[in-house]
């Protein structure tokens, strides 16, 4: 019985790690046919992790230990918020560690790491995108927390798994308060994970990077380390969305089985997501860096309506 | 089936608020009369809704007379307006949108504390809504205080007559019909008028900026 | 030994404290005998106080007694429950590590000697304790008068400089204010019977008018001392102007007695609870919360961003007691518990964590010689010990997990998601609005917290002086360590702590949440039940642990550990400098831009002409042009009408006696009347 229950805990961490970089080549890929161009290919993030782990990591000689040490905490901060997060079922032994709030403080935990890395070298470009990155957490990461509490409001327990129970098994109810958390939700989303409104996840233009400032001075196993937990951060923001508002699919129970058959489920939403993702990225434009409080601020404040609406309508 | 129905008008209730509120932070003409027919759209669906779970037949109508006069048939004249204005590609310089929305959530507070007293007595079996109606007014007000173009104050004021209206059906299952039509005829009217009003500044002013109007004032 | 009271113990070391401190008076300049003995000696001291008060809050007994010091017919009277023993508790450890640090910390010759420093500082130690230990109004104003006495000495130790002789005036100043209305307030709670001990305030039923003029005189007099706004003024004047363990144990300890004097005075003193004192608690803490930590993101100089993220903090402790108020007046115990753990955890977790990181920048200034942000960088390389010592410090003042400021958030946001209970529909919707708030102050603190550290430690040396910088001495890296882990510990043991805290809230609410907190074991925080929330900073702590190390050995296992070092990339610029990093102002940028109606900004701009083109914006308080500057400029109106009276001769000082003499014998008889 324990050996089934941590056998599905290591099949729901591994799973986010293998699968992160796949739903990167899928966004990039739909991307890319969105605007006309053939694509690499979806397989392209795991050639791309190959050849950074190959090459010689060449550092800065004014880097600290410090720098050294960022990209195993980020990863490792990322690995566990992928763990915590109901993706395959809803009963894991890691679940009760952490719930929603302290999620969103793992997260924030790797922003920290990755904002002080990017300022250890000490160039302009590692504190202007420290400095960026900052901005953008410190309003997103409320704007999380208040979409979590509308949930948790509607669940009744911080904890996401019993969230999600509460939406997929309780009685069929409809919870308006969610469509704030939704749009803001989805602000946060593009806002989280680079995207486009906000950064842009392709761009080396000095004026418009936030996140690939931060990660100008790493190379070879610590870029490859960021990268792959860059895409776990989108993974677990998807799959974190998935359980939120569309937990239909997600298993009860921790048996490899079950987790298996919530397979295909969990693999056809996220090619929606990241279809969708795509689009969207697609059809706006990059906002200039000023207007990005404002995008994050209304996100915010869409959240804390939410709230309010829940309050209201009781329910 | 009731439960589910209430469900429904909650939701529509918070897509109202939720358009409202994306009226409020909107810049562009052509979306904002894009989001006003949306908002007509989810005042029809919740009349339905209202109307199937009451068992009111004249609401179905009302229904149907929104859903041609705000989904299809304002949308369309103000569309033509703006086309005819040229004033497409106009944008508002609102004021800090997020302090907007703050002082928007301080409105919903307000409106449901008002709402509240009232829902008690209404014999209405979605007694949150109320509030949502009034608080939609509010900000569909606010929204016409904030802007300085013309055409968007109109729109403003569209937005808060469907409120309005959300407001009669869900608190009181809707008003007798002839009052109803005699509103709808106003509301078409009002459009016709105010649009007359907008070729007109336009031809004084050569812009729709309102501050301009401030010339007329006697010194 | 079993059978001394605790009570007796801590008034022990109270005294041990005071004969320390006045031993410092004989060994005036014996700077090698003050700083390693008996600094040394007191932080022990500490430590044994810590042990025996934490002794007391586990057994549970309510001890009293009676010193006859004082007035003859006024004993000074003692009482040590649970409340004090907590409080007792962390004095006595933070004072461990700040005294050790001290020891080492305090050079010979610059400002004060070094025996009246060591007589103010323990005698500062010993007032504080004595205010925990107070239980009638005499011997509490007492206490706390000499414990703002004594700071106020310990703030000018450099008092040559005559920017600190103004920070400490300002401080004194409104600590007296402050005290005068603490005063009141024991005036009001005594009801007229003249009897100034806290049992007989306690046995007083008061009219819900004289109630809630106590409440908000105690807000006032103990808010003054905390520093909520608009009384925070001192504090970011103070604790630049104090030396580096001083400000550790101002902010750390100090500031606490007021938090202890109020939960004394609403929790203990008054019986009546009425909803609004815990809106407007509520209210006036996120208010200061929100302002403090904006200010602290915008600070360029180390100390004073620490001042502000004080004020941030206190606005926290008080929105929770404001929370727990609420919850108590509508009779909800358990979760009036629950909003006063978090509020009691957050007061140790910020005792420990803010003292830490004043030391660092105490170590910093000692290494360097400098306070401003814009001068300092790249001390990683330099003071490493320090550096990463710091980065504890920094982690647990943003409320990450695994350390020890995520607990109090945690348990704070889960008591705010527990209100929709509340039966005031008007309340309930102001909740997701005090949620947001707090939210965004966590997020905020982030910010200025990964300022602080990426400032000072981080990125390339900002002045060429800098790579002399050395790493700490001995005894601060103990004193600065003891807290570390302090604050790692209060991070991921969270249930023993809650064991601790627990008779506390029983007495102060009724109810407590530790039974249920530790209900699924030990390693896991569940504040009601496991389905509503849980919380295993262990599991956490191992889990990212786990997660690096098995990606360090895969990584090195599948590939390799090859490392070449080079010169920064930084986009392939062939010439770049480390005036080019983001200075202090930079950082605080977007700060500055969306919160721009906080501050007054004198912002200096480069014209187009200048050959040597500078930069400069300030940032300043408004409340000093709001509020303190009128009532300056009234006063000294005021005084110069009065001034006038004054003229020098004689036979004018003479005629107003005269004058007073008619006027009184005119009014005796109207009042024989």
């Amino acid at each position: 019985m324990t050996f089934t229950r941590a056998l599905s805990q290591v099949i729901s961490v591994v799973t986010p790690l293998a699968l992160a970089p796949l739903l990167l080549g899928w966004v990039n890929q739909v991307r890319a046919w969105l605007s006309n161009r053939k694509g690499p290919g979806i397989l392209q993030p795991y050639r791309m992790l190959h050849k950074l782990f190959n090459k010689d990591s060449v550092m800065a000689d004014t880097a600290s230990s410090l720098f050294r040490f960022a990209p195993y905490a980020i990863f490792g901060c990322m690995l566990l918020a992928n763990a915590i997060i109901p993706t395959l079922s809803t009963d894991l032994p890691l679940a009760s560690a952490a719930d929603a709030i302290a999620l969103v403080g793992l997260l924030a935990l790797a922003r920290v790491f990755i904002s002080l890395a990017a300022m250890d070298i000490g160039t302009a470009f590692g504190t202007l995108g420290a400095r960026r990155e900052m901005l953008v957490g410190f309003l997103a990461e409320p704007a999380l927390l208040t979409v979590l509490f509308s949930a948790s409001l509607n669940g009744k327990s911080t904890a996401l798994a019993t969230i999600v129970e509460a939406v997929v098994h309780r009685d069929f109810a409809i919870y308006p308060s969610l469509v704030f958390a939704g749009m803001a939700f989805t602000l946060v989303y593009l806002a989280e994970n680079s995207r486009v409104p906000v950064d842009n996840p392709a761009t080396h233009l000095e004026l418009t990077m936030i996140h690939e400032a931060m990660i100008l001075e790493y190379s070879g196993r610590h870029l490859a380390l960021m990268e792959w937990a860059a895409a776990l951060k989108l993974f677990a923001y998807s799959t974190l969305g998935i359980a939120l508002f569309l937990p239909w699919g997600i298993g009860q129970r921790a048996t490899p089985s079950s987790l298996l058959l919530s397979l295909p489920s969990l693999g056809l939403k996220l090619v929606v997501i990241g279809a969708v993702l795509a689009l969207v990225e697609t059809f706006s434009a990059k906002l200039r860096i000023f207007r990005v409080p404002e995008f994050l601020a209304t996100s915010f404040l869409l959240g804390v309506i939410g709230m309010l609406t829940h309050i209201l309508l009781g329910a | 089936m009731t439960e589910l129905s209430i469900q429904l008008v909650n939701l529509f209730a918070s897509f109202l608020l939720m358009l409202a509120f994306a009226m409020l932070a909107q810049r562009r003409v052509l979306t904002l009369i894009n989001l006003y027919s949306l908002q007509g759209l989810t005042v029809v669906a919740a009349t339905t809704v209202v109307a199937h779970m009451t068992h009111q037949e004249h609401l179905y109508y009302s229904a149907v007379l929104t859903l041609i006069l705000k989904v299809f048939l304002i949308p369309w004249i103000l569309h033509r307006l703006v086309k005819r204005l040229n004033v497409r590609w106009d944008v508002e310089t609102l004021i800090n949108i997020p302090s907007t929305m703050l002082v928007g959530i301080v409105l919903v507070v307000f409106a449901f504390n008002l709402a509240l007293p009232i829902s008690r007595l209404s014999s209405s079996v979605v007694p949150g809504t109320l509030g949502i109606a009034l608080a939609c007014v509010l900000l569909s007000f606010m929204m016409m205080i904030m802007r300085t173009k013309a055409l968007p104050q109109v729109i403003g004021f569209l937005a808060m007559e469907n409120a309005l209206f959300f407001a009669a059906t869900s608190a009181t299952y809707g008003m007798p019909m002839v009052v109803e039509l005699g509103i709808a005829l106003d509301v078409l009217v009002g459009v016709f008028i105010l649009g007359v009003f907008l070729f007109q500044i336009r031809e004084q002013f050569e812009s729709l900026d309102i501050s301009h109007l401030e010339n007329l004032k006697e010194d | 030994m079993l059978n001394i009271m605790t009570i007796d113990w801590v008034l022990w070391i109270i005294g041990a404290w005071i004969a320390l401190g006045l031993l410092g008076i004989v060994a005036l300049h014996k700077f090698a005998l003050v700083a390693r003995v008996f600094f040394p000696l007191g932080a022990v001291g500490g430590l044994i106080l810590a042990y025996a008060a934490a002794r007391a809050l586990v057994s549970g007994r309510v001890e009293s007694k009676q010193l006859a010091l004082g007035l003859p017919s006024l004993p000074f009277h003692l009482r040590l429950d649970a409340l004090s023993a907590f409080f007792l508790v962390i004095i006595g450890l933070a004072s461990f590590g700040i005294s050790i640090f001290a020891a080492g910390y305090f050079r010979n010759g610059e400002g004060t000697a070094p025996g009246l420093l060591c007589l103010e500082f323990h005698f500062f130690l010993a007032s504080m304790a004595l205010v925990l230990l107070a239980d009638d109004a005499y011997s509490f104003m007492v206490a706390w008068e000499s414990m703002a006495l004594t700071s106020y000495f310990l703030v000018t130790a450099n008092h040559r400089l005559p920017k600190i002789r103004a920070a400490g005036f300002l401080y004194l100043l409104i600590a007296h204010i402050g005290a005068i209305a603490i005063l009141l307030c024991f005036g009001v709670l005594q009801a007229n019977t003249g009897d100034y001990t806290f049992a007989n305030m306690r046995a007083q039923n008061l009219s819900s008018f004289w109630a809630s003029a106590a409440f908000l005189l105690a807000i006032f007099g103990f808010g003054a001392k905390a520093g909520i706004l608009p009384l925070h003024i001192w504090l970011p004047e103070a604790h630049p102007a104090a030396p580096s363990p001083v400000s550790a144990l101002m902010s750390g300890v100090m500031l606490k007695m007021a938090i202890y004097g109020l939960l004394r005075v609403c929790f203990d003193l008054l019986h009546l609870h009425i909803w609004w004192w815990g809106v407007v608690m509520l209210a006036l803490g996120l208010i200061t919360a929100i302002f403090g930590v904006v200010f602290a993101a915008v600070q360029v100089e180390m100390k004073r961003l620490l001042a502000y993220s004080s004020i941030e903090n206190i606005g926290l402790l008080f929105a929770a007691m404001g929370l727990a108020l609420l919850f108590r007046s509508y009779g909800m115990n358990a979760l009036a518990a629950l909003a006063l753990t978090a509020c009691l955890y957050h007061v140790a977790g910020h005792a420990f964590f803010k003292s830490l990181l004043f030391l660092t920048t105490g170590s910093v200034l000692h290494a360097t010689g400098e306070r401003n942000l814009g001068r300092l960088g790249g001390l990683i390389r330099f003071m490493p010990w320090v550096a990463w010592l710091a980065l504890i410090g920094v982690l647990a003042s943003s409320g990450l997990p695994p350390f020890s400021g995520f607990v109090s958030e945690w348990l704070l946001l889960q008591s705010f998601l527990f209100t929709p209970g509340l039966p005031q529909p008007f309340l309930n919707m102001l909740i997701p609005i005090a949620t947001a708030s707090i939210a965004l102050t966590a997020a905020l603190a982030g910010y200025a917290m990964v300022k602080f550290f990426g400032v000072i430690f981080l990125g390339q040396p900002r002045e060429e002086k800098l790579s002399q910088a050395h790493d700490a001495g001995k005894f601060e890296k103990i004193g600065m360590g003891w807290l570390a882990i302090l604050s790692i510990g209060l991070g991921v043991a969270p249930n023993s702590v809650i064991h601790l805290i627990d008779p506390v809230t029983r007495g102060l609410v009724g109810d407590g949440i530790a039974h249920n907190a530790s209900a699924n074991g030990w390693w896991l925080v569940t504040p009601t039940s496991i389905a509503r929330a849980s919380y295993g900073p262990l599991y956490f702590l191992f889990g990212v642990m786990a997660a690096c190390a098995v990606a360090f050995v895969l990584v090195r296992l599948f590939y390799h550990a090859r490392l070449r070092r080079s010169a920064p990339w930084g986009g392939g610029h062939p010439w770049r400098n480390s005036r080019m990093q983001d200075t202090a102002e930079g950082y605080g940028q977007p700060i500055r831009q969306i919160f721009e109606p906080f501050f007054h900004l004198e912002r200096h701009l480069p014209k187009p002409e200048d050959t040597e083109p500078e930069y400069s914006v300030a940032v300043s308080d408004k409340f000093w042009e709001g509020i303190y500057m009128p009532i300056a400029r009234a006063t000294e109106y005021v005084s110069a009408k009065v001034g006038r009276l004054q003229q020098g001769r004689i036979s004018i000082y003479l005629l107003y006696s005269f004058i007073t003499l008619l006027v009184i014998l005119l009014l005796v008889p109207t009042a024989r009347r």
